[in-house]
């Protein structure tokens, strides 16, 4: 069973269109990472998937109807939407309580452990707690749930670096098996790029790339070209070129090239490696803007 | 309840086969009710704080009882007397009357909201707990939480009086059974917990469900929104119309119409005021203020669902 499954999701704002047919198939296991602009419809979409909005289209999640079956779905669903979304007011060891009180698989001794790993104090208000450990706070209840899918909306949000890495390093340490789905959106890209094992591309409401990690790293070459050879990569047809100090650097597809490029040419013009995610959402994201009726593209898995 | 997907049975080293998948809905009930006297702790503290004052004004009065007081009452006929006695008993009574009521709006109106507000909405929305149960557990702090709270603190501050004034009154060599007999605490108990049932709890339940809906509903002012539109229907009626339904029929079920006890402290000698719990029970208001009552409630959990945060 796949854990996310959507078709043809849609959803409207009045006149704006937030999610424009999407289809989406997320297989239990997974890290994906859902990337996209500012109102691409990334929280929209996250909404839909956690019962918070209704929508058009179908949707599975888990097996069951988001929108109708929510409080079930909570069951094995998490979700840390931003980091400011803890009551300000509750104590520390209220939000213990209550939690342990409503979640069936919420497991306090966990929560507990990973408190004492932090500064923050049982009996501190969140409002008196700083931005990284309300996040902190946050994490230690969700990593104490039993949960089958983990949905982090900008989790990160306004946080500094260390805070940042640490997030993702408990994650995957202390956190992460098999059997659970993780589902992140961020604009910190490089934050996550070894975390994720899928990526989509998210534009105006359409998914417009989708792949798995295995593949975007065989797939996808970045050639740093010096000067003198940057005319021949040009030949090649990149998918896109941008200058930096020293060169340029030209992204290829390797499977859909016309010229059917591959690493030992690339090698020859400069040194290769694999691009970043925000780098190919560049290329991607800039590609598809006038260009909407474009089907997913990318690898299918 | 539904039970955990079979995916989930295939695997028998999931731990989660070992933890219970459902709550009861009661427990999910408390802890939403807890999580509201957590968050809103004026609604324990405003009524503890207005029965210390009492108590303390009441304290300072006794110091004329015995002299000035006793010996003007007795000048009085013994319905007078009645009167006198009663009189500080009556007004602790309405003070937690009017403290849970003022409560009560103000929790109401800032329940639904301050949640969307400060966005927490989206992490009480995380947790497995359904909107009926969260509507459900707001709307029982002002109708059930409150008077309970009014009914017990009333019983306990009234008490507190007649040993008070028991004390002062022996101290002072005066008889305390006469004036134990006037006050008849545990008859007053008893009227006084008939007269929160009937008018508090059941006649006042469309109101904060109102309230509740508003506050649900209103993407800020929900204090205007609250007393607005019932101001302005009384207003275009009066001047449409030239009539007063609308308004007669707040005042009514506010007052709980002519079936209840309006001063459960001077019960016990009117033979007039007797309790109609039957001919409450059949009147239509009571339904018909029932049904409006789970209407709002009903409005207040779709909102719920469906709106985002401010």
């Amino acid at each position: 069973m796949a854990c996310i499954e959507a078709r043809g999701l849609r959803k409207a704002f009045g006149a704006t269109i937030a999610l424009d047919g999407v289809n989406l198939r997320v297989e239990e296991g997974r890290i994906l990472g859902l990337i996209g602009p500012n109102g691409a419809g990334k929280t929209t979409a996250l909404n839909a998937i956690l019962g918070l909005t209704p929508y058009q289209g179908e949707l599975r999640v888990l097996g069951r109807d988001p929108w109708t079956e929510r409080e079930q779905l909570m069951r094995d669903v998490c979700f840390i939407s931003d980091v400011a979304v803890l009551p300000r007011w509750i104590r520390v060891s209220q939000v213990l309580e209550y939690v342990a009180g409503v979640h069936p698989r919420f497991d306090r001794a966990k929560a507990e452990s990973f408190l004492a790993k932090t500064n923050i104090q049982r009996g501190s208000k969140v409002r008196e707690l700083s931005k990284g450990m309300v996040t902190q706070l946050h994490l230690a209840l969700v990593m104490a749930i039993d949960a089958r899918l983990l949905v982090l909306d900008e989790p990160t949000l306004g946080l500094d670096i260390l805070y940042r890495k640490q997030f993702y390093d408990s994650l995957l340490n202390d956190y992460y098996d098999r059997n659970r789905t993780i589902v992140v959106t961020t604009h910190q890209v490089e934050d996550i790029q070894n975390v994720l094992t899928d990526v989509v591309f998210i534009d105006r409401g359409r998914i417009v790339f989708n792949c798995s990690m295995e593949d975007f790293e065989s797939r996808y070459v970045e050639v740093m070209a010096r000067p003198e050879q940057a005319a021949a990569a040009r030949a090649l047809k990149p998918m896109q070129e941008r200058q930096v100090l020293g060169g340029s650097v030209l992204l290829f597809d390797l499977i859909q090239s016309q010229n059917h490029v591959d690493r030992q040419q690339l090698a020859a013009l400069g040194e290769v490696r694999t691009p970043s995610i925000a780098d190919l959402f560049v290329a991607v994201v800039g590609n598809h803007a006038g260009n909407q009726g474009s089907e997913q593209k990318g690898a299918a898995r | 309840m539904n039970t955990p997907s079979s995916a989930m049975d295939e695997s028998p080293l999931d731990a989660r086969e070992i933890a219970p998948a459902v709550l009861s809905e009661s427990r999910l009930f408390y802890w939403s009710v807890r999580r509201e006297l957590w968050e809103n702790r004026f609604i324990y503290i405003a009524p503890l704080a207005a029965a210390a004052v009492y108590l303390f004004a009441f304290l300072i009065s006794l110091i004329w009882l015995p002299h000035h007081k006793m010996r003007a009452l007795l000048a009085l006929d013994l319905a007078q007397q009645h009167e006198a006695i009663t009189q500080p008993y009556d007004f602790a009574a309405g003070l937690f009357m009017v403290t849970a009521m003022i409560v009560g709006v103000f929790y109401s109106l800032d329940a639904l909201h301050g949640e969307r507000r400060d966005r927490s909405i989206l992490f009480w929305k995380s947790l497995p707990v359904s909107d009926v149960t969260t509507v459900l557990a707001k709307a029982s702090i002002p109708i059930v939480i409150l008077q309970l709270l009014a009914f017990v603190l009333t019983v306990v501050t009234q008490f507190i009086m007649l040993l008070l004034s028991s004390a002062v009154l022996r101290a002072n060599g005066m008889s305390v059974a006469n004036y134990w007999a006037q006050v008849s605490w545990f008859q007053m108990s008893l009227m006084l917990f008939y007269h929160l049932f009937t008018v508090h709890v059941l006649g006042h339940a469309p109101f904060y469900a109102w309230f509740l809906l508003v506050s649900g509903w209103a993407r800020r002012a929900a204090f205007l929104w609250a007393f607005l539109p019932p101001i302005a229907i009384m207003v275009v009626e009066k001047i449409a119309f030239n009539t007063t339904y609308f308004a007669n029929m707040l005042v009514d079920a506010l007052s709980g119409g002519a079936e209840a006890v309006p001063f459960p402290g001077r019960m016990p000698i009117d033979p007039g005021m007797q309790l109609t719990p039957g001919h409450f029970l059949l009147s239509p208001g009571l339904w018909i203020g029932l049904a409006v009552t789970a209407a709002f409630l009903f409005a207040a959990v779709r909102l719920r669902r469906n709106r985002e945060p401010i």
